[in-house]
């Protein structure tokens, strides 16, 4: 039942086949049963979702109901959830329940969709593994000895496992892209400003979008409808009409212009990943798609520029974890000082503490000028690239990253190793245009996805590629091994 | 040696806005603690600011008031520092570019001349909450209510040179922001405040001295206490052979000293940058200019006008328009008696005096603008003597009623009838020969002198009521008939 997509599900709730309640029990259920393996939940809300459930199925009796009415999902542990414990997967917030919803939760639950829990990610979204968790890393359903990616892994995994027909993720640097990619998801990070921040447990505020992981893109356009739109309560956010991002998924493809810069597909790629984008492109091209090649010459600039800026906002937007108001506060402070230094040093991860460090410093007075102004001058000039390709391309393809999901443990070590793994990804969040992975193959049984990024607000156009695209692939259908364990050497990407 | 004072102001503003700065808080003073926040002044994980315009209008009004660059262009920023009451561990102000830049200010010195002060800049900011360490026993509460309430920060140049006009600069933007609405201007509660910036160097010399911020000071009277006492601090110290360190110092009113803050405060690298949170604000200049348009009349061109149209001296005008509150009592007064030089006379005179002694503005003046009205109208219609209307205004700051009441209460009523003011002078000048005798006998321009001791009689014998004028001349014409 868990692996049909939110289409069927609703087609099936709709026509009374089961109600949200007994899919909402055989879901918790099925968590219950299987998350072991993965750990891709950090709580459970069943109380809740039963509630919810029940008000979906008197909405789908009184003929009230929207499309996702009824359908259960999860929230990344960075979406506040009104009652239930919302951690951003830190010690630091392990015991903070709030008492506000995020705007995107609000709007789900006011289409009726069903909240089962909060999944796994990388401690405050910072990280590109899942593997900085206070509760623990997450296992790639395709493969336990895997990442599943980060920092939405967990949502990914969740999706991925069939425990969940959708999650929400957020995308700082990647965090939908990457583990959608990297666990056969379609995933999406809108323009910024398209979906509210407020209620997102913020890292970096001018880089976090929070985006739908799901199996297609039709399910992705379906809940972006529903996430999307203007919030006062964000002034970031944009005060422009939202589109149906269903409208356009059936349009063909003919005459679609597509870039391909040449920087995706450097020495840094792995050419079995190369071979699966490659394919994929050309299957595009049979659409009617005319391929082109361009250049996103400051595309290498965006690492050092990101791992810049998004520290110093996180510097700053984590300096309310204080052990003040809410939150971790350690036992026996001697002075207020010693109740800041001892609550943080120990109410924070390593990574987390990493960047606060890295972005303090480079806010610091005689530093300032040289790190973050600089950065954001690079930030314009990757912005710049983006223009200048997207006046000649509709749309710009490459990998989502430069290797498959990479093995437990094999990153950790290594930093810098683990913050090149973004390279792809980060340049959209730094000039804020949407992009989105759809799953494209696999190497060595594990997936590899597609990157599409368009221009300011074309979601709907990078929904109707993935979707096309869908119709005539089966890789998004694919289901990991229920074992965990890949078929050896199955490498269907790069038949 | 002879020193030098330079001093710069910064002070704060607490605009009157409804709402907080970045949230839907109502803002008030006095509430129970932490009831007027939201999740934004909470600080809360995922809470938003959003931008109040209505500060907005009023930072903009203030510009134009002061006639200061309005900035089409500005940004709010962050300034990181932790501190119980600074929930989110940053407070969003205005760094690299405020909203309103340079202007000035004219200031009126005693000596009646006018001299130009400089405004650097002005910029929007939230305010902290607030650390009760009072009513928790070895712990501190704290109270977010008035976190996030909009101030606006002016920064002067450092062109004030002692504490006299620290106070009337300091009295001018009181003026300005409460004639124009921005502010309540109330002192007491916190709503205008200023710190110090305050160093001395030798006389002649180019190079300022090392200065001392002096944080928080609240009332006008402090104000010139503080840099007074501070800059006799700092002489003592160089004259000692001493250096002046530069920190923030605290006015103690108790001890009437300065002493260092915390040195917490000191070593604080504020890490400012752009808040991601909140777009730069633009405006353009038909909305700056629609603002001008809607300025009511300024404390300068008020004065102006009590000149030019109520034949007030520049001095006069200057004091009266000091503060709208002052102006609006003078402009009532006069409305009532119809007479603006004896109006100005009171309440620069004897209702200052009161107000000075008693320690109160002219808000909480126990003597309306009606009273005072009617009480100039009982002078101008003879009905009292100058005197009496001193006993009048007495009363009247006692409480003690209406004036006619008063008047007749005390007797005060003064006898103009000439018929029995001739009697009464009859009878002085029959009683009195010896005096008439040398009056007779002085020379010329002496007689004048000796009216007083007739005059002195004869108010004595009217137990004040004579009209004194009706007296002196009819004394003069009686006198003068026997020489």
């Amino acid at each position: 039942m868990t692996n049909k997509t939110l289409v069927q599900i609703s087609k099936d709730l709709t026509a009374g086949k089961y109600s949200s309640r007994e899919l909402t029990q055989d879901i918790i259920a099925d968590i219950k049963a299987r998350d072991s393996i993965y750990n891709s939940f950090i709580s459970v809300s069943e109380e809740l979702a039963l509630k919810q459930a029940d008000a979906a199925d008197a909405r789908i009796n009184a003929g009230s109901a929207e499309l996702l009415t009824g359908i259960p999902f999860a929230h990344k542990d960075l979406f506040c959830t009104q009652g239930h414990a919302t951690t951003a997967a830190s010690k630091m917030l392990a015991n903070f329940v709030p008492p506000y919803e995020s705007t995107v939760g609000q709007r789900l639950l006011s289409a009726g969709a069903v909240c089962v829990g909060k999944t796994n990610m990388d401690e405050f979204a910072m990280g590109s593994s899942n593997e900085n968790s206070y509760f623990g890393a997450v296992k790639n359903p395709w493969d336990l000895t895997a990442v599943p990616g980060g920092s939405s892994g967990g949502s990914a995994a969740a999706v991925a496992a069939g425990l969940v027909p959708a999650a929400t993720g957020t995308d700082t640097g990647g965090s939908i892209r990457q583990p959608a990619s990297f666990c056969n998801l379609t995933g999406i990070k809108p323009t910024y400003g398209r979906v509210s921040r407020f209620g997102i447990i913020a890292y970096a505020s001018s880089l976090d979008q929070a985006g739908p992981m799901c199996k297609t893109a039709a399910d992705a356009a379906l809940m972006l409808n529903a996430m999307a739109g203007f919030d006062p309560q964000d002034s970031t956010s944009v005060q422009q009409e939202t589109p149906d991002f269903t409208a356009d998924l059936n349009r063909p493809l003919q005459g679609l212009k597509v870039g391909l810069p040449k920087e995706f597909f450097g020495p840094g790629l792995n050419p079995q990943v190369a071979q699966c984008i490659m394919t994929a492109v050309q299957q595009i091209e049979a659409l009617g798609a005319q391929i082109i090649d361009i250049s996103l010459p400051n595309l290498e600039l965006s690492i050092p520029a990101y791992y810049v800026i998004a520290p110093s906002e996180a510097s700053s937007n984590l300096s309310r974890f204080d052990g003040v108001r809410f939150g971790y506060r350690c036992d026996q402070p001697n002075d207020l000082m010693d109740l800041y230094c001892r609550t943080r040093a120990e109410g924070f991860g390593t990574e987390v503490k990493r960047r606060i460090m890295v972005g303090t410093y480079a806010l610091s007075e005689g530093y300032y000028d040289a790190y973050y102004v600089k950065a954001q001058r690079i930030r314009r000039l990757i912005k710049d690239d983006f223009t200048r390709a997207l006046s000649q391309v509709d749309v710009i393809m490459g990998p989502v990253a430069p290797t498959p999901a990479f093995d437990l443990g094999s990153n950790t070590k290594d930093p810098v190793a683990m913050y090149l793994e973004d390279i792809y990804t980060l340049s959209a969040n730094m000039a804020g245009i949407p992009a989105m992975s759809t799953p494209a193959g696999f190497v060595n049984g594990r997936p590899v996805g597609l990157h599409i990024m368009g221009n300011y607000f074309a979601e709907a156009k990078l929904l109707n590629i993935a979707h096309q695209y869908q119709q005539v692939t089966d890789w998004h259908l694919q289901t990991p091994p229920s074992n965990g364990i890949p078929v050896s050497n199955q490498t269907k990407g790069a038949e | 040696m002879s020193w030098e004072i330079v001093i710069g102001l910064e002070i704060h503003v607490q605009l009157a806005t409804k709402s907080k700065l970045f949230s839907g808080a109502k803002v008030g003073f006095g509430a129970q603690a932490n009831t007027q926040t939201t999740l934004v002044d909470l600080g809360m994980p995922g809470a938003l600011p959003v931008f109040n315009e209505a500060a907005l209008r009023m930072a903009v009004t203030f510009g134009t008031a002061i006639d200061a660059e309005v900035c089409k262009h500005s940004v709010f920023a962050r300034k990181n520092y932790f501190y119980p009451d600074s929930p989110k561990g940053y407070q969003t102000s205005q760094m690299d570019h405020p909203i309103v830049g340079v202007g000035h200010l004219d200031i009126q010195l005693e000596d009646g001349s006018t001299k130009r002060i400089g405004v650097t800049r002005a910029h929007l900011e939230e305010d902290a909450g607030k650390s009760l360490h009072e009513d928790y026993d070895g712990m501190t509460g704290i109270d977010l209510n008035r976190s996030s309430t909009p101030l606006l920060e002016i920064v002067s140049e450092p062109d004030l040179s002692n504490a006299k006009e620290a106070v009337a600069y300091m009295r001018k933007m009181h003026a300005i922001v409460t004639t124009i609405g921005i502010s309540d201007g109330n002192m007491a509660e916190g709503s205008m405040r200023c710190d110090a910036n305050v160093s001395i160097r030798p006389k002649g010399q180019q190079t300022l001295g090392t200065r001392a911020e002096l944080k928080n000071i609240n009332s006008f009277k402090f104000i010139e206490r503080a840099i007074n006492v501070e800059v006799q601090r700092q002489i003592d110290i160089i004259e000692d052979g001493g250096k002046i360190v530069q920190e923030t110092r605290l006015y103690d009113a108790e001890k009437n000293e300065t002493r260092p803050m915390r040195s917490k405060e000191e070593a604080n690298d504020y890490r400012y940058f752009p808040c991601p949170d909140l777009l730069p604000i633009e405006i353009d200049d038909a909305y700056i200019d629609a603002i001008r348009q809607s300025l009511p009349e300024l404390p300068d061109q008020r004065s102006a006008r009590f000149v030019s149209q109520l034949g007030l001296s520049s001095y006069d005008a200057g004091v009266l328009s000091a503060s709208r509150a002052l102006a609006d009592y003078f402009e009532a007064v006069v409305a009532v008696c119809n007479d603006a030089k004896l109006s100005a006379n009171w309440v620069t005179g004897e209702l200052a005096k009161y107000l000075n002694q008693h320690n109160l503005e002219i808000d909480a003046a126990p003597v309306s603008a009606l009273h005072l009205g009617q009480l100039i109208g009982r002078i101008q219609d003879d009905t009292i003597s100058g005197k009496g209307a001193k006993t009048v205004f007495d009363e009247l700051w006692n409480e003690a009623g209406e004036v006619d009441a008063i008047i007749a209460a005390n007797g005060l009523k003064q006898v103009s009838d000439m018929g029995a003011i001739e009697a009464m002078v009859d009878d002085v000048i029959a009683l009195s020969p010896k005096q008439v005798e040398q009056y007779v006998d002085a020379e010329v321009e002496k007689r004048g002198k000796m009216l007083g001791f007739f005059m002195g009689q004869v108010m004595k014998a009217s137990k004040g009521s004579a009209n004194p004028g009706q007296v002196n001349a009819l004394l003069k014409v009686k006198l003068d008939a026997l020489c």
